[in-house]
């Protein structure tokens, strides 16, 4: 347990600030922003009280852009420009989308797909930035100050396309993302923490559009995810659908308007809430025909039409406990995630295939935002979280094209962040200089049935005979289960050109493009602000190196240690010359980065020391961090 | 360094799995990229080569098919190569009964058979082991070779009948 500080009298606790971090669970239905405040995790409400943002934003005619509840309130009326559940497009191509009934105006490319809005013309990313900026004011306002970072979260079984766009999202909207965070497991933070619970969960959850479902065993404050699978287009809405459908079949209507449309989309989702509580749900409306809708739903009728849905959450559950090697008898427990599961027949599916009845403890909306609120306190460094530590999996196994249209897997689905792997391949052709390198992701073994991630180009390969250059291609997954790929030619040592394509994703410059038409900055405005951030990164390594030398100072020599105060001495002296010289901020900005990184590469030797230091006294159990009980 | 090392474990192959456990917990606890999120990038650079190996290292010292090739490849002996895969023909021929049954068991979409056939060779893998952990003891690396051979070829059948199932799931 965190032991309270209390400082020398005399001296303010002030180097030990807290730092304003969040967890913000984006949505698809609604979205949430939290925070850690007096050692409690807490969502942030609006001015209004309320604690949900609905994921809803809408271009209007005057060029403003509303979110939220007003915007969900104009839905029906306004279909074309009011974008609901954005996060179901996110990385994803129009062939990848059920169009129909859909009110938007889409625009195939072959990149993510775009919407055609009065606002312009918009990708999913840019969408979810419009509501994670109000998050984040929101938070900004309730905190008073600046936010260090964010921690956001994502389906479990979101691939890489569609966890690259939630971070460009985040970028959009000026936020800084110290990590993507699966929701089971911020769930499972939020959950065992409170319950200080011990063993073996699973993790349920269905959101608006998404379904996971995670294993993790959880131990001393180490959260271990040992499976996690889903369905990353089965949620709350295609509850919705089935009784959209089932209205439009009962009341033998012709196929409805976009407007309309959206009016009894709503009507179905009243009716599904409605019956939660009840046996029965009336629905009535007037659609813009004129033609009167007026029909009863039974309980009954209502659990025959989602009977499918409700199964097809059970095949993952089987696969990530086959996966996991484990029975429903070595589950503790079971903890409900998202708005659907207050659906009874979902709350029984659960308790009859487990033979337990699940955990519902917990607000299943605001879960997942107190969890990642949690996280993030822990990852800014923020004392009272210190002992958290979460072992998350990549969802979905990752492989290359081989002859034929397969695929080969590099990386298997379920395997603990971070990894790399490393694979070899030889050239085809005598005099080969170029090579073409598919990366795919999914369990398929056809390319076809597999989601393209990018397409690598490795050239300047030198020529030699067919099968005699060795290339090594090492893909690297990072804690966030984003993908990085480089390669080498090992017989000439020769690093070869990658170009990397998303296929799903945006590009840097598009980023760039959208990041600077928001805001029409001179020249000079952006100078100084690159000025100022190289400003506060080399500030931050040069107090990070300094609390290092202090603790480990004793892993180098002295001509080490001289070394190292050197560029220490170089970089302070490049940032005092900046004062007063506002004049060429371009050029002194330059310097202060090409210093910083010069310090930094002088580090490496010295933080890997002090990592196998760490390491080993961690092992001999003499961790100094460890011995406040 | 190796695996073993890494972990402080001794380099046998019937190690104690919850030592095994608790010691990679603890270098997650230190080398976890999370601990780093505001450190410089040296830093960073040194918890992300630091997490990625304990997990490769945990990965492979936790199943024991791959701690026994790992074991053997610390001795200068390739378990898998591609030149010399020699089996016991005995082997030869339970394997192909073993693929025969998952086929028409396939055929017939009869999963509880399946299921029955993971656990018939996962109880043989077991057996295996066990043989294992006398034959690393006594240095019979030949032996051992040709077990671990086995208790990995056993892993890949294994594999394949959770395929079969997911499929007809």
């Amino acid at each position: 347990m965190a032991l309270l500080q209390i400082s020398e009298p005399g001296q303010s606790a002030a180097p030990h600030q807290h730092k304003l971090a969040v967890g913000i669970d984006l949505g698809t239905t609604n979205s949430l922003v939290a925070t850690v405040r007096s050692g409690l995790s807490s969502i942030l409400v609006d001015d209004d009280g309320h604690a949900l943002l609905p994921s809803v934003v809408r271009y209007l005619p005057d060029g403003n852009i509303d979110v939220g509840y007003s915007a969900q309130a104009a839905q029906s009326q306004d279909p074309a420009n009011t974008i609901i559940s954005a996060k179901r497009f996110m990385g994803r191509g129009l062939k990848d989308i059920d169009v129909s009934q859909q009110p938007y105006h889409f625009i195939d490319t072959s990149e993510m797909l775009q919407i055609e809005t009065r606002g312009g013309i918009k990708s999913p990313v840019e969408i979810s930035a419009e509501i994670l900026k109000v998050l984040k004011s929101r938070a900004e306002k309730s905190l008073g100050g600046e936010l260090v970072g964010a921690v956001i979260t994502v389906p479990a079984y979101f691939d890489d396309a569609q966890r690259q766009a939630t971070k460009d999202a985040a970028r959009l909207a000026g936020l800084n993302v110290l990590r993507l965070l699966n929701e089971p497991t911020a769930a499972a933070v939020a959950y065992g923490l409170n319950n200080a619970a011990e063993g073996t969960y699973v993790i349920y959850d269905l959101g608006g559009g998404t379904f996971d479902i995670s294993i993790l065993k959880l131990s001393k404050g180490v959260f271990a995810v040992l499976a996690t699978n889903g369905d990353s287009a089965l949620g709350g809405d295609d509850f919705d659908r089935r009784i959209f459908c089932w209205i439009l079949e009962q009341s033998k209507c012709n196929p409805v308007n976009a407007q309309d449309t959206r009016l009894l989309l709503t009507k179905a989702r009243e009716a599904k809430e409605w019956l939660t509580d009840h046996t029965n749900a009336q629905i009535t409306s007037m659609l813009s025909t004129g033609e009167v809708i007026d029909v009863n739903l039974s309980t009954k009728q209502f659990n025959a039409l989602t009977q499918t849905l409700v199964a097809k959450t059970l095949n993952p559950t089987k696969k990530a406990l086959r996966d996991a090697n484990l029975n429903i008898e070595d589950i503790k427990g079971i903890v409900l995630v998202g708005g659907a599961t207050r659906m009874p027949q979902i709350r029984l599916a659960v308790a009859d295939f487990f033979k337990q009845s699940p955990l519902t403890n917990l607000d299943p909306d605001k879960i997942v935002a107190l969890g990642a609120a949690i996280q993030a306190n822990t990852l800014a460094g923020n004392k009272s979280g210190a002992d958290l530590l979460l072992l998350d999996v990549i969802p979905l196994s990752l492989g290359l094209e081989t002859m034929g249209g397969l695929v080969e897997k590099i990386i298997p689905r379920n395997a603990t962040l971070p990894i790399a792997r490393a694979q070899e391949f030889t050239t085809f052709k005598d005099g080969q200089t170029a090579m073409s390198i598919h990366v795919l992701q999914g369990e398929r073994e056809l390319v076809s049935d597999c989601r393209s991630l990018a397409q690598f180009e490795l050239r300047g390969i030198p020529p030699m005979v067919a099968g005699a250059a060795r290339i090594r291609v090492t893909f690297t997954v990072d804690a966030d289960g984003l993908l990085s790929v480089s390669a080498r030619e090992i017989a000439s040592n020769v690093e070869a050109n990658i170009v990397v394509k998303p296929s799903y994703g945006l590009n840097e410059e598009q980023i760039l493009a959208m990041l600077t038409s928001g805001f029409s900055s001179a020249d000079a405005d952006k100078q100084a602000r690159a000025l100022a951030e190289a400003k506060v990164d080399a500030e931050s390594l040069l107090e990070a190196i300094k609390n290092a030398l202090e603790k480990d100072g004793d892993l180098l020599n002295k001509h080490e240690k001289q070394q190292i105060k050197a560029k220490i001495d170089a970089l302070e002296a490049a940032i005092i010359q900046t004062n007063g010289h506002a004049g060429a901020v371009d050029t002194t900005s330059d310097a202060i980065i090409k210093a910083t990184e010069v310090l930094n590469a002088a580090t490496e030797d010295f933080a890997a020391r002090r990592m196998d230091a760490g390491v080993s006294r961690a092992l001999a159990g003499k961790n100094l961090d460890s011995l406040e009980i | 360094m190796n695996y073993f090392e890494l972990f402080k474990l001794p380099p046998t192959f019937g190690l104690d799995v919850a030592t095994l456990e608790s010691n990679y917990r603890k270098i997650q606890s230190e080398s976890h990229p999370d601990r780093f999120v505001t450190a410089s990038s040296a830093e960073k650079l040194a918890s992300m080569q630091t997490a990625t190996m304990a997990n490769e290292a945990y990965q492979t010292l936790k199943s024991p098919g791959l701690r026994a090739a790992y074991l053997l490849s610390l001795q200068g002996v390739a378990a898998i190569d591609e030149k010399n895969n020699q089996m016991p023909a005995d082997f030869l021929m339970q394997q192909m009964e073993w693929r025969e049954a998952i086929e028409d068991a396939e055929n017939a979409r009869d999963v509880s058979t399946l299921e029955s056939l993971l656990d018939e060779i996962g109880g043989a893998g077991k057996n295996l082991q066990e043989s294992l952990k006398s034959q690393f003891q006594h240095h019979h690396l030949s032996e051992a070779t040709t077990s671990t051979r086995k208790l990995i070829f056993m892993d890949k059948v294994r594999a394949d009948i959770v395929k079969s199932i997911e499929k007809l799931d």
